[in-house]
């Protein structure tokens, strides 16, 4: 088991109180797994993300317990994670304009990194020059400021330097969503590759678009405010959805092939409901079509089928019916 | 009813303009009443910049572009005025189109001040109260409120209801529902449609191929300031003519195929479009009724 997370409970203080982004999440992702992580804007996909590398205020540890490799990660000491990033766990942020320092040619910059490690620039060079050209770059940007790349080439550096110790677990939070439709297919398929190279063990893509996660991903697992309500393989997530939130979500997707005149799609109505006092019970209850008075109860994540789980009475209690 | 004439935009950039970048190159198409055109392009082919020549935003270099047979860029202020009762855009990130300091409903008292200013309150009142509800909005919800407090969708409605209370005829929708999430968007794509069958025309510029094949009658293929393909929507994606088509829609995800099945040619560039040459010069040829491929 590369990574198991247990019970997370991750806050933001705020002056209106605590903002509850993170709730009890539980997931584990398996060596060589590409786990992806789905769901609305503010349903704490991206904290989730953030806190398992970097958990600075306001974000605030409130329980739970991350191991990595069988070893409990110090997530909420920032000093002591520093012996874990880049070799343990390491993160692709979602815009790389800003990851890079753009007073540094590229090449400095990593030197800086790998320096502040005490890691020799020169005996990992011919490695990064290796990696460079697997993901299709000259070895000519060393000697570039970042301005003078483009978006996707941006983020292809950003994924070499973060995987140039090859860390057990890769992080990639939203790095296609910024690059256009053929570079988007470009990097993703690049994840696969650095997973498929044994480059990382395994990864965590996060995302809000599902379709990309059908593509590339082994599992996948779909938040709403702030809890994990479904999880398991890729393909029945995207194909055979269990709990009324996800079928809503893959649903109001649009796919080339749907057309309005032909087979119109709907939203899910209502908004996600604000975390400092979120709804008591199942979450998604004011907005799902089948809420029931036993709703007002958690419902846990029960696993129904092989590494399928679903947080929903509703399904529990057809389950209970098929037995 | 809007036509584009060979209509070329190009900017100097560098110093003293030294350099000058072709942003749209010799583009013609036109939009009938009632038809949504998608325009679909990646980052820097040229459609935010057609957009805005439509808005006026920013003039052509070379061309003509006509709203009912007349030149836009000959529009005095007065007719502009007009010109603006009929044609009005939306754009992308919602929360920049308001004023965070002002109530979001102050658009509709500066579209009043503007547009009608012999309106008496409660009249007008009664009409953005109908246009908010047009949009999908309870106006007792989204009037009166600060633009914080409202979501990107609600905003983006908002700012639809804002061209609505006008005499609309053909909106310029830019990128409008990128920034929303995925349980809104299909309510904002579906309200876009809804106003079609009421007889506006909509050019939908988008980067995005599936929110284009939902709701357009025609697509237009933009690449590098060129058209490279243009035609009915379910002809252009069920039978793509050419290359860079074909590569965009092996590229969009899709929950019904996977990408390992189905390769790309290493010959398609990694890197879209910001880098590179120009498009060589290539002319539009017809090879069938209404779908246009550009072949050099």
């Amino acid at each position: 088991m590369s990574l198991r997370v247990e019970d997370l409970r991750v806050y933001y203080q705020t002056l209106e109180g605590e903002v509850k982004a993170l709730d009890g999440v539980s997931f584990a992702i398996a060596d060589g797994e590409i786990m992806g992580l789905a769901g609305e804007s503010g349903c704490g996909k991206s904290t989730l993300a953030q806190s398992i590398v970097r958990l600075v205020p306001p974000m605030k540890l409130v329980g739970g317990v991350v191991e990595l490799d069988g070893e409990k990660l110090p997530i909420d000491d920032f000093e002591a994670m520093n012996r874990h990033r880049m070799v343990g766990v390491s993160i692709v942020p979602q815009y790389a304009m800003s990851a890079l320092n753009p007073t540094r040619k590229i090449g400095k910059l990593i030197k800086e990194l790998l320096g502040a490690r005490g890691i020799s620039y020169r005996a990992k060079l011919p490695e990064l020059e290796n990696r460079l050209q697997l993901v299709g770059l000259p070895r000519e940007v060393l000697d570039m400021y970042p301005i003078e790349l483009s978006g996707g080439m941006k983020q292809r550096v950003v994924m070499v330097i973060s995987t140039l110790l090859d860390p057990s677990l890769l992080i990639a939070d939203e790095i296609t969503s910024a690059l256009d439709v053929s570079t988007q297919r470009a990097v993703a398929e690049m994840l696969v590759d650095f997973r498929d190279r044994e480059i990382v063990k395994s990864m965590m893509v996060v995302t809000h678009d599902v379709s990309i996660l059908y593509q590339i991903a082994d599992s996948i697992l779909i938040m709403y405010a702030g809890q994990p309500v479904e999880s398991g393989p890729a393909e029945v997530i995207t194909h055979a959805p269990r709990h009324p939130y996800t079928q809503l979500l893959v649903g109001s997707l649009p796919q080339v092939g749907v057309r309005y005149d032909e087979q119109p799609l709907s939203g899910i109505a209502g908004n996600p409901p604000g975390l400092i006092d979120p709804p008591s019970g199942c979450r998604f209850r004011p907005r799902c079509p089948f809420a029931s008075e036993r709703c007002e109860s958690r419902p846990p994540l029960v696993e129904i089928g092989d590494g399928h789980s679903v947080a929903c009475w509703k399904v529990m209690e057809e389950e209970d019916a098929r037995v | 009813m809007l036509e584009f004439d060979s209509v070329t935009k190009e900017f100097r950039v560098g110093a003293f303009g030294r350099l000058t970048i072709t942003a749209v190159d010799d583009v013609s198409f036109r939009i009938a009443p009632g038809e949504i055109v998608s325009l679909i392009g990646e980052s820097g082919s040229g459609k935010s910049t057609i957009g805005r020549m439509i808005l006026r935003l920013t003039p052509a270099t070379k061309g003509t572009i006509r709203f009912d047979g007349v030149d836009v860029s000959t529009l005095g202020r007065k007719e502009l005025k007009e010109y603006y009762r009929h044609v009005q855009g939306v754009f992308q990130d919602p929360f920049s189109s308001f004023n965070p300091v002002f109530k979001a409903d102050r658009v509709f008292e500066m579209l009043r001040s503007q547009f009608y200013p012999d309106r008496s309150g409660s009249e007008w009142e009664d009409r953005v109260a109908k246009a908010v509800e047009d949009v999908g909005l309870n106006p007792v919800q989204v009037l009166n409120r600060y633009p914080h407090q409202l979501s990107g969708g609600q905003l983006q409605r908002m700012l639809l209801a804002r061209a609505l209370l006008l005499d609309l005829r053909l909106l310029v929708a830019d990128e409008v529902i990128s920034m929303l999430d995925a349980s809104t968007r299909v309510g904002v794509l579906n309200l876009l449609a809804e106003l079609r069958e009421r007889g506006l025309s909509i050019l939908f510029i988008t980067h995005d191929l599936a929110l284009g094949y939902y709701i357009s009658d025609r697509t237009i293929i933009l690449r590098r300031g060129s058209i490279v393909e243009m035609g009915d929507t379910r002809r252009v994606f069920q039978d793509p003519r050419h290359p860079y088509t074909q590569t965009l829609l092996a590229s969009v995800p899709q929950m019904e195929w996977r990408w390992r099945d189905r390769p790309v040619s290493a010959a398609v560039p990694v890197d879209g479009d910001g880098t590179g040459d120009a498009e060589p010069v290539t002319v539009l040829e017809e090879v069938e009724p209404g779908h246009w491929v550009a072949v050099s």
